[in-house]
């Protein structure tokens, strides 16, 4: 279990060595108006609704599924809390009726795979694409800008540390807890090796599905928040755009098997930090936008190769 | 003898797919001529952004009002979205395609289809990068390299001490990137000024946030930002904000495009210059269609009308601007 992750941390801290060495005062810190600030920092908020995503995305994979409609989950969760605010109403309520109609949407998910018994990555391209349609219909294709200090504060705010940052790992201490230091964790990778056989041995294998595709709808949402929040207003059209691949990646690089039947929490913190720690490498390390992708995919494809043979040993060490 | 049939099925198939291409081409020039109805096809970009939205307004309101008959497309940003968009017009017979190419390379094929077809292709606000000029009616819209350049000539009059320029720019390959940039680069080329850092933002405002945070860390002195569009210097402004320091005097910020929300702050002070793109092209757009159509003569290149704004400006524009 460890060693799994000695890659992925590796990554990370070679990513932020090369940092360290084009910009000596990266890790420099300092107190700005109350609030920490420097790169770590934008690292973590900027972060923080990949995280978030990825948590969910994590425990969707576990039941080996997947979702790919989270970006416009999100776009949605922007779209509908701005053209409340928009239209003069509070902020919380706003967000309160973007997070129900997320969960909605994530029961709609978990209707078409648990229930319907869709593949997941058809059941959940549907929403994929009609969710940005729904998104731009909400706003009227418009970009929805808002004047709101509360709203403001989700994904732009501070407590001494972004309070984006804070959501984050807080709903990763939560998951954590629930899933490890209860049966659930178990009971969904079981799910994700036999939900037949998960079934016969009496775990209810509907629920749990549709439970983690209502929860990472809920993710979604609440990224979806943080994205808006972050620059005051909803853009339909490019909010959580692609998101979805920065989100199946970070729980990937962590060491989750797409197979499904077995996940890393700690693996997915740590895939988001590369992902948006690389994001970042290439702006302060001043990378050409041309050769942008290609930088990060030489990056990424170094990642899994180094995963690739330890865990083939591990599943050769481990009697079947 | 399974494959043989599916073979003989398939050219007879073709066969009367091209039978029916041509005829109902000819159909529907003649139909064009008889109840003066045009059908025109438009594949936009996506809706990124304020001024494309506004842009989007302008087509489907100037159709409306010269009586054309508009099948819209939006494409989200990518080409092959776009490709298939105009593919599907020329199946429908539309009377005339114009589109706003996502990037600038890569269209020569799907063109050349639109060309056999007999349907003329009318370019708006972005150009295409083809040797074959013959591909495409005319190219309605901005001159980008003009707009970089009066981005440049205002901060080379006003720059006083500052030095250090820091570029948002558009999306990696979009034409208004690419040229926004050499206009830019031209104007200031000679003076003190000099770009320390350039990076895309993707047109967007958490884009320009997430790398105006970035260069305010890695980049020493800033003293001027040059966005290529009003969303990313408003993420911009986010971010300067946030690091303390007040946009419009401690940095001076310059964008393309004037947006109401760029326009309101640049009214504000927070933005120092906004180059004018102007996205209300729908009515000359409606007139090139019908005199392409009517096959009269057309330049090859028209270009909108645009201005540029101070503070002042703007606040005097802002209560009549429509978009």
């Amino acid at each position: 279990m460890k060693n799994r992750l000695l890659w992925p941390v590796l990554a990370l801290v070679a990513l932020l060595v090369l940092n360290v060495v084009v910009t000596p005062s990266f890790f420099s810190l300092r107190l700005q108006d109350g609030h920490l600030y420097g790169s770590v920092i934008d690292i973590l908020r900027n972060g923080a609704p990949t995280l978030l995503i990825a948590l969910g995305m994590t425990l969707v994979i576990a039941t080996r599924g997947i979702d790919l409609s989270v970006g416009a989950v999100a776009a949605i969760a922007g779209a509908v809390t701005c053209t409340y605010i928009a239209s003069g109403g509070d902020p919380w309520i706003g967000m309160g009726i973007a997070l129900l109609l997320c969960a909605v949407l994530g029961l709609w998910n978990g209707f078409l795979v648990s229930v319907l018994g869709i593949q997941p990555i058809i059941a959940t391209l549907v929403l994929m694409t009609a969710g940005r349609g729904i998104a731009m219909l909400i706003t009227e294709g418009q970009i929805i800008t808002v004047d709101s200090p509360t709203y403001r504060e989700v994904g732009a705010g501070f407590l001494v540390l972004p309070i984006a940052i804070l959501i984050s790992l807080a709903v990763l201490g939560l998951v954590a807890l629930v899933t490890r230091r209860t049966a659930l964790g178990l009971l969904i990778e079981s799910v994700g090796v036999n939900p037949s056989a998960s079934r016969l041995a009496g775990v209810k294998s509907r629920t749990i599905i549709w439970t983690v595709y209502v929860f990472a709808a809920v993710c979604a949402g609440i990224a979806g928040l943080m994205i808006s929040s972050n620059v005051s207003a909803a853009d339909a059209n490019s909010a959580g755009l692609w998101i979805e691949m920065d989100a199946i990646l970070a729980v990937v690089i962590g060491g989750t098997s797409l197979a499904g039947g077995r996940y890393s929490l700690t693996g997915t913190l740590l895939g988001a930090l590369i992902i948006q720690t690389l994001t970042t490498t290439v702006y302060t390390v001043g990378i050409a936008p041309e050769i942008t992708l290609v930088f990060k995919a030489i990056v990424v494809i170094a990642v899994c190769l180094m995963q690739a043979p330890i865990r083939i040993r591990v599943r050769q060490g481990v009697p079947a | 003898m399974l494959k043989k049939i599916t073979t003989a099925t398939a050219a007879v198939l073709l066969a009367a797919l091209t039978a029916c291409g041509s005829g109902g081409d000819a159909a529907s020039s003649s139909g064009t001529a008889d109840d003066g109805k045009i059908t025109m096809g438009f594949a936009q970009v996506g809706a990124e952004s304020g001024w494309r939205t506004a842009n989007t307004k302008s087509i489907q309101e100037s159709a409306a009002a010269a009586g054309i008959d508009l099948k819209f497309s939006d494409a989200q940003q990518k080409q092959e979205n776009q490709i298939k968009a105009i593919r599907s017009y020329i199946q429908q017979k539309v009377d005339v395609i114009a589109f706003s190419p996502v990037v600038e390379t890569g269209w020569d094929t799907v063109l050349l289809e639109a060309k056999r077809a007999n349907i003329p292709v009318i370019l708006t606000d972005r150009a295409v990068d083809s040797e074959d000029t013959s591909l495409y009616k005319t190219f309605l819209g901005s001159d980008f390299v003009k707009e970089g350049e009066k981005a440049g000539e205002w901060l080379k009059a006003n720059a006083g001490s500052a030095v250090n320029v820091v570029e948002l720019q558009g999306t990696t390959g979009a034409a208004p990137a690419i040229d926004r940039k050499e206009g830019f680069e031209k104007a200031i080329a000679g003076s003190n000024l000099k770009i320390v850092a350039s990076q895309t933002g993707d047109f967007t405002r958490s884009g320009g946030k997430q790398v105006m945070e970035a260069f305010l860390k890695s980049v020493p002195q800033i003293d001027v930002v040059y966005a290529h569009n009003d969303d990313m210097g408003l993420g911009a402004i986010e971010a300067i904000k946030a690091a303390g320091k007040v946009p419009g005097k401690d940095i001076k910020i310059i964008t393309v495009d004037a947006v109401k929300d760029g326009m309101t702050a640049l009214a504000a002070g927070e933005i120092n210059f906004i180059v004018e793109c102007s996205p209300l092209l729908g009515d000359q757009l409606m007139d090139l269609a019908k005199k392409v159509l009517k096959g009269e003569e057309v330049p090859a290149r028209v270009v909108t009308e645009e201005t540029t704004f101070t503070p002042e400006q703007a606040a005097a524009a802002l209560p009549t601007r429509k978009y």
